[in-house]
């Protein structure tokens, strides 16, 4: 049962390992979650969902997997669960309501209503019946647990029951949020980006190497012999490449706040703007475009290929801005997009493209999947996780 | 069990009870993470009274080494002292410094060990203490003797994301996302800091909060240790409740919002607002 719990969390990507699942056997063996569902769920993932993005995935699978109870696939044991409940139901009317109700009952409209009633019943009798939530524990040995629970919990115990409530808390979804599948603010921006940074010793030797020092100074018997070491500082390089303008109009502001965060976080960052797809020019300043035109080419000569090249754009246009010499929408250019992609991404050892538009949009776009082709699939959407698979690429 | 539970002064919910009952039962960390002020840090302190057992408290910078919290061997003092000619200097254990894990783990009672804002560290920074952690033990290379705790410390540790934690690292730990509480908690919680605050004054300052929180452009949102500090700020200027209530354009934006709002981008963003809805009034 709880293996199998296991392996949807591991199918839906939430990387619970054996040591965890070994932790949550021994937290119930322990008995911190008390026979309670709800203490089961917090429990279960206090120990197996390590990361606030995948709280809401795990709600997801918890919900399917336990609610799989209700109904298991096949087998004795699912056919008993389809066929018992109402004739176990007519039963525990007879059992629970007295002569009177009854002939009330058949009175009012029978079976019908009969089964309204017999939901209030079920209700009371769930406030004082307290193992009734055990059947994780036991998972189904008991017919009474199993499908005595079913009907109570799931299909008739409604507001009052203990279970529907359990189920609420991750019916609820309230970390969906949280998830990294997302779009983004500033913050979580930040957040992947510092996988960007990688700390290295270069540079002139500036700060003291204390043990090194002591050691040295040991070694020389006692007369003190000074050692440095290089100060750390982030070296990482970027590049940006903007699209501005037409169809990224509405994806300004998100690249923006990107822009914004790539600000704080680099030593040496530069950012150059471009329609659609770069071409011979690109330019440093929207508002001043025709003064602050750069030549291509004069850029790749400038910064080095350990520079890493990012462009931001929704690679919407038309096919033949990308494939065709003279395509483009403004100008006559020389050369297709194409060839200025290949010499631009030939050039930095890394590159990467983001693309705010959704991932599954990408296909609606012939243009799209070109300049998937051009960037060897290193394009990633404008989501927490892209950027960390981006960062991850460009890092590598 | 005798676990914890909220109390008078911190009111914590079901599920994190749970997640420190776990940890506390199989004597595994606890990861803590969730907004800056909502009360990661102060959960320690309330787990240790809960529990009764003294607290360690390790704060991390971006400058700490996972080595100053086992010991560190001071050279430099023994170097002078070798030149002094000081006796001392023969045995290295005087030159050994103690760190905040050594004295949890070697207390006579149980302790809670507050490892706080692990992320602000080097990012190898938590792999380093993997073993340590893991058995509750460490080698010390100079005196070649092993600290074994002596009682399992209770291990809290708080982190707001700067930094991704390694895999190896979480799989040891429980974890816990507090999250932003919602109204009916946030009443409780006032409650229990300013049990005598006036009903009405708290009942207009959390509109006047879930409003201000409700703004969804703010760079930082206010969270429950604002919320406090602008309650405690409001009870000393005695301020009457219809302050808080009155819809006048020149009190648009509330009163005392230094505490609430702590950035200037967000005053002036807050500001535009109270402006723009004077405007939609008229």
């Amino acid at each position: 049962m709880l293996a199998q719990f296991i392996y949807a969390l591991r199918g839906a990507g939430i990387p619970a390992s054996i040591t965890e699942y070994l932790t949550l056997l021994q937290g119930m063996k322990e008995g911190v979650a008390d026979y309670s569902v709800d203490d089961f769920y917090h429990l279960s993932r206090a120990t197996l969902v390590k990361d606030e993005r995948h709280l809401d995935r795990f709600d997801r699978v918890f919900g399917e997997v336990f609610k799989g109870l209700e109904l298991p696939e096949g087998g004795e044991d699912g056919d008993l669960s389809r066929q018992l409940p109402e004739e176990w139901l007519r039963k525990l009317a007879e059992k629970l309501l007295t002569d009177e109700e009854k002939a009330m009952i058949e009175a009012a409209g029978g079976f019908e209503a009969l089964m309204e009633k017999l939901k209030e019943r079920l209700a009371e009798q769930k406030g004082r019946h307290q193992g009734g939530s055990k059947w994780i524990g036991t998972a189904g040995t008991s017919p009474f647990g199993a499908h005595g629970y079913n009907p109570e919990g799931v299909r008739i115990g409604q507001e009052e029951s203990r279970h529907r409530r359990a189920v609420k808390v991750w019916d609820k979804r309230e970390f969906r949020d949280l998830d990294d599948s997302i779009e983004i603010g500033t913050r979580n921006i930040k957040l992947a980006l510092r996988r960007l940074r990688r700390f290295a010793r270069q540079g002139a030797a500036t700060e003291l190497d204390l043990p090194d020092t002591i050691r040295s100074t040991a070694n020389n018997a006692g007369s003190l012999d000074l050692k440095m070491v290089p100060e750390r500082h982030n070296t990482v390089k970027v590049l940006l490449f903007l699209d501005i303008g037409g169809s990224m109009d509405d994806h300004v502001r998100i690249s923006a706040e990107l822009f914004s965060a790539c600000r704080a976080e680099f030593k040496h960052l530069e950012h150059f703007y471009f329609h659609n797809c770069p071409y011979e020019r690109l330019w440093t300043d929207n508002r001043r475009r025709r003064e602050s035109e750069v030549p291509t080419l004069e850029v790749l000569r400038k910064y080095g290929p350990d520079f890493k090249a990012i462009f931001v754009g929704d690679a919407s246009m038309s096919p033949y801005e990308v494939i065709q010499p003279g395509g483009s929408v403004e100008h006559w250019n020389e050369e297709s997009g194409a060839a200025w992609m290949q010499r631009i991404t030939g050039h930095f050892r890394r590159s990467a493209w983001l693309n705010p538009m959704p991932q599954a949009a990408w296909d609606r776009t012939h243009s799209t999947g070109l300049l998937l082709q051009l960037m060897e699939k290193r394009m990633f959407p404008l989501t927490l996780g892209g950027i960390e698979a981006m960062t991850r690429e460009l890092s590598r | 069990m005798a676990g914890f539970k909220s109390t008078s002064s911190y009111i914590a919910s079901r599920d994190l009870e749970v997640a420190v009952n776990a940890a506390v039962a199989l004597q595994r960390p606890l990861l803590v993470k969730g907004e800056p002020g909502t009360g990661k840090t102060v959960l320690a302190h309330e787990v240790a009274r809960s529990l009764g057992y003294p607290l360690v408290e390790w704060h991390i910078k971006s400058t700490t080494k996972a080595q100053q919290g086992l010991y560190e061997y001071d050279a430099v003092s023994r170097l002078r002292d070798g030149q002094l000619g000081d006796a001392r200097v023969h045995d290295i254990g005087n030159y050994i410094v103690r760190g905040k894990m050594w004295d949890a783990f070697e207390a006579d009672r149980p302790q809670v060990l507050l490892i706080d804002e692990i992320d602000k560290a080097d990012i190898e920074f938590p792999n380093d203490l993997l073993l340590e952690l893991d058995r509750m033990q460490f080698f010390v290379y100079e005196t070649r003797k092993t600290v074994v705790a002596k009682h399992r410390p209770v291990v809290i540790i708080t982190s707001n994301n700067e930094k991704e934690l390694p895999d190896a690292f979480l799989r040891r730990c429980f974890f816990h996302y507090i999250r932003f509480p919602d109204r009916e908690t946030m009443e409780r919680i006032v409650q229990s800091h300013f049990p005598d605050i006036k009903q009405e004054l708290a009942r207009e300052a959390l509109n006047v909060f879930f409003q201000v929180r409700g703004v969804a452009e703010l760079k930082k949102k206010p969270a429950t240790s604002e919320l406090l500090d602008w309650l405690k700020l409001l009870m000393i200027e005695d301020l009457p409740p219809e302050v808080l209530r009155s819809q006048d354009p020149k009190t648009a934006i509330p009163p005392l919002y230094g505490a609430l709002l702590k950035n200037e981008q967000d005053v002036h963003l807050f500001e535009r607002l109270a402006f723009l809805s004077r405007q939609r009034q008229r």
